[in-house]
């Protein structure tokens, strides 16, 4: 019986280990291919980041809190306008999904590691490294041209510090480990699947790790092309962007572009993928239209890649070509809005428990709802006319990318943490630092739509128009109150490394295979690879023991074992 | 839907973009409160449903989870339904665009006589088309921290920051930058364009004759640059004054008449400097 339900399938065994130094103490670290261990640096590194980049955030905040402040001198705004955002995309969002998709990638499809341990470990040290090349210009002078560094402003003519120069360099080692993580993800989802883990049975957080990693691959190779020729234009004489020297300096906005939009949805195709494991846990039921959420995560991806031009409606462009990405504008809010439809039909009749993880999954939901309609207003490029570059757009991008993914990232951290750690993060702190982070949210960025609507063009380091004080100041506030939110957060991690209760293999009764393992895990994960038959293997499991316990039970208490 | 039009004309910034001061802004304002409209109930609908889930069906003794896969056609329902508020809302903006994009006739002639309204006139969808009868073409080219304005004629006129310009008169930018990319903006005269270095790019705005308000002899609307251009990004400000015909002309005269005595007076101090010089020279 037991043979039947699993079958373990002929591989190569893992090395024994025999030598605990190996695993234990901090040289481990260092010379560690589990990619458990390297998700955790991932993870850790981007928490480091993270926080960097929100104290940027609160200094921005700061100094517009009141008209003509004066905390900043525009150099030193600039800089960290352009470092703040550079941050949060390059260092922050993109690598907190290699970190979670490289721990529960293996364990997700019951693989033991991934298809290129090695390579795994050389692009978390890219990363690691392409953070510390961009914040080494801290110390010397910050790149200062923003983090989309359009030219000619960060042509060597008007930035004409170093710091441009580390911004490349960022680009190049981060997109270098991004790549090579892509390819590694590729590999491993299409070669090492569990027995019976056909695409119509893969988790969909695995889902949105592989359309994420395509996308990765040809929007980054695309970008590391696009700031050679910056870097070229900026010390060997070349004039790609130079329109003094025939050059085009639209080039630059298109081909940043096309690596820019497919970006956001590298920032949020796997925070739909979080969405879509936690809800179907907590809701207790199966996720609603499988097929259709795989199937819109590629829809995404591929219309991802023809709408960058809606970044430049203000540009010198044809109406044709207007009209074309708005339309494509439109079409991509199709497949989003049939996902945000399918989880609420996940909820809906449902056994809801609201955990922490839960909320920030329907705060997310909620809050990025809001800014795919604010993006409705912006595809349409008269109504673009006026919101472009102002507050309004800021506000947008920030219930996207903050509202999906960074709320996607606190609700994978509250889910996942027990099975990292094997300790549980305090609920009622959870709670608490959801409601700081949904109000302080709001707070910060709902009232940026009227700063904008009201002519505030983003980016500036002061204002003297005593009609945005209002709306700056409430940001500001709101700010603030998601400080507190992530240091709340930070304390509850702190707390349960020594104090959390302890977790189990399977605290949450969820879906996936990764809670098979112990918490936790083992560094070869499992030994022995569960048959998969369904898209929720865990609760097969789950049933399949309780059948077992029941017979062995009848069996003992003399019933008969058949009814 | 004329009174919800109509309501939220006090509240514009809040809710509203701005407008007022060119039929293009307009426009996009009518434009704008049809999506806000249209996504105000998309919006309310998707979150109460949402919310309604959270709260009805939390987790309860005796509840148990209907193990729901699915429902082929509620999926296709929305799908189709979200593509058919998207070509609802493509189709209005195909038939609001023309009076966005291209320029309309001048209320008032080159000596400021109104004439006519005509607004009837078709004209050529594709890109900006110039306007039947008078209009002004000034070039608008921004600057490090700058905007400069070259009026048309042969004085070739000059001016910074402040764009003067006759009320009821359509006026075509051809916006561009001398060093990085910029970006035009009067939030009250219609949507911004970007001046990129190398590029020509076209807007164009119409102040209603009646903006100038009683017993005033001009209107004067406020923007600033919009596009990150460098530390003093913040500080690149520019108005348009709107002024009636006559004040105009005399504006115009009197600017010329200065910039032609500045351009003496400076020719005169080099003459004498280099005689100076030169004096100087030969001791």
């Amino acid at each position: 019986m037991a043979d039947q339900t699993m079958v373990g399938r002929p591989q190569i065994i893992a090395r024994a280990i025999d030598d605990p130094d190996k695993t234990r103490g901090w040289t481990s670290w260092f010379t560690t291919t589990d990619h458990k261990k390297i998700g955790i640096m991932y993870l850790a590194t981007v928490l480091v980041f993270f926080v960097l980049g929100g104290v940027e955030a609160l200094l921005i905040r700061t100094q517009l809190a009141v008209p003509d402040n004066t905390l900043l001198t525009p150099e030193r705004y600039n800089q960290i306008l352009t470092m703040h955002g550079t941050t949060m995309v390059f260092l922050v969002i993109v690598p907190v999904w290699a970190g979670f998709a490289n721990y529960l990638l293996p364990l997700m499809i019951g693989a033991r590691d991934v298809a290129f341990p090695r390579l795994n470990a050389w692009s978390y040290w890219m990363y690691l490294f392409g953070g510390l090349a961009l914040y080494g210009s801290m110390l010397f002078s910050p790149p200062e041209a923003g983090w989309f560094s359009y030219v000619p402003l960060s042509l060597k003519q008007y930035s004409g510090t170093n710091g441009q120069e580390a911004w490349i360099y960022m680009v190049h080692l981060t997109g270098l480990s991004s790549i090579i993580g892509a390819i590694n993800f590729i590999a491993t989802i299409h070669n090492m699947r569990a027995p019976g883990m056909g695409w119509g049975r893969m988790p969909l957080f695995v889902w949105t790790i592989l359309i994420y990693a395509y996308l990765v691959i040809v929007a980054l190779t695309s970008l590391a092309a696009t700031v050679t020729m910056l870097l070229l234009d900026r010390n060997f004489g070349t004039g790609f962007f130079d329109p003094s020297q025939g050059g085009s300096a639209l080039l630059w906005q298109h081909l940043f572009w096309f690596f820019g939009h497919p970006e956001v949805y590298i920032l949020v195709l796997p925070a739909f993928g979080v969405f879509s494991e936690i809800l179907p846990v907590f809701a207790r039921k199966p996720i609603f239209g499988y097929k259709a959420i795989a199937a819109a995560t590629v829809g995404i991806a591929f219309l991802g890649m023809l709408v960058w031009a809606h970044h430049m409606f203000a540009t010198p462009m044809s109406t044709t070509v207007l009209a074309f990405f708005m339309l494509m504008s439109f079409v991509i809010a199709v497949p989003t809005g049939v996902k945000i439809f399918n989880w609420i039909a996940t909820l809906w009749r449902g056994t809801v428990e609201w955990t922490t993880a839960l909320l920030y999954c329907v705060g997310g939901i909620a809050t990025f709802t809001m800014g795919g309609i604010t993006g409705i207003f912006l595809a349409v490029f008269p109504i673009d006319w006026q919101l472009t570059d102002t507050y309004f757009v800021v506000a947008h991008f920030h219930y996207t990318a903050f509202g999906a993914s960074a709320f996607a990232m606190v609700a994978a951290l509250y889910f996942w943490w027990p099975k990292m750690t094997g300790r549980m993060l305090s609920e009622p702190l959870g709670k608490l630092g959801f409601a700081l982070m949904f109000i302080g949210f709001h707070m910060t960025f709902l009232i940026q739509h009227s700063a904008g609507l009201s002519g505030m063009p983003r980016r500036i380091y002061e204002y003297s128009d005593e009609s945005w004080t209002v709306y700056n100041f409430i940001s500001t506030i709101g700010a603030f109150m998601i400080a507190l939110s992530v240091a709340v957060t930070i304390f509850g991690v702190v707390w349960s490394l020594k104090r959390g209760a302890i977790a189990g293999p399977d605290p949450w009764k969820a879906n996936t295979l990764e809670w098979f393992t112990p918490s936790p895990p083992p560094e070869n994960n499992f030994d022995v690879i569960p048959r998969v038959r369904s898209v929720e293997p865990m609760k097969d499991i789950r049933r399949e023991i309780e059948q077992r316990t029941n017979a062995e039970q009848r069996y003992r208490s003399g019933q008969p074992l058949m009814r | 839907m004329a009174a919800l039009l109509a309501a939220p004309a006090a509240k514009a910034g809040l809710l509203f973009p701005e407008a007022g001061g060119s039929p293009n802004a307009d426009s996009i304002k009518t434009l704008y409160i049809m999506v806000f409209i249209l996504a105000l109930f998309i919006f309310v609908g998707v979150e109460a449903t949402l919310l309604w889930a959270l709260f009805k069906f939390k987790a309860k003794k005796g509840r148990t989870a209907a193990q729901i896969h699915g429902n082929t056609k509620l999926e296709i329902g929305w799908t189709v339904g979200a593509f058919v508020i998207l070509i609802f809302i493509t189709v209005f903006t195909f038939i609001q665009l023309p009076s966005i994009k291209n320029p309309p006739r001048s209320l008032i002639d080159e000596n400021g006589n109104p004439v006519a309204n005509v607004e009837n006139v078709q004209y050529a969808a594709t890109n900006q088309s110039a306007p039947d009868g008078p209009s002004m073409t000034i070039e608008v080219n921004g600057q490090q921290y700058v905007w400069r304005y070259l009026y048309p004629g042969n004085d070739r006129l000059l001016t910074y920051t402040d764009m003067v310009v006759p009320v009821g008169m359509t006026v075509l930018l051809d916006i561009t930058a001398d060093d990085v990319a910029h970006s035009w903006w009067i939030p009250k005269l219609g949507g911004k364009m970007d001046a990129v270095p190398g590029y020509t790019n076209k807007l164009w705005f119409r102040i209603p004759p009646d903006a100038i308000p009683e017993g005033e002899s001009q209107v004067v609307y406020t923007g600033q640059c919009a596009e990150l251009c460098g530390r003093n990004h913040a500080n690149m400000y520019g108005r348009v004054i709107g002024m009636r015909m006559e004040d105009y002309k005399r504006w115009y005269a009197e600017k010329v008449q200065q910039v032609k005595t500045a351009e003496t007076n400076v020719t005169e101090q080099q003459k004498q400097l280099n005689e100076q010089q030169s004096a100087g020279g030969e001791n």
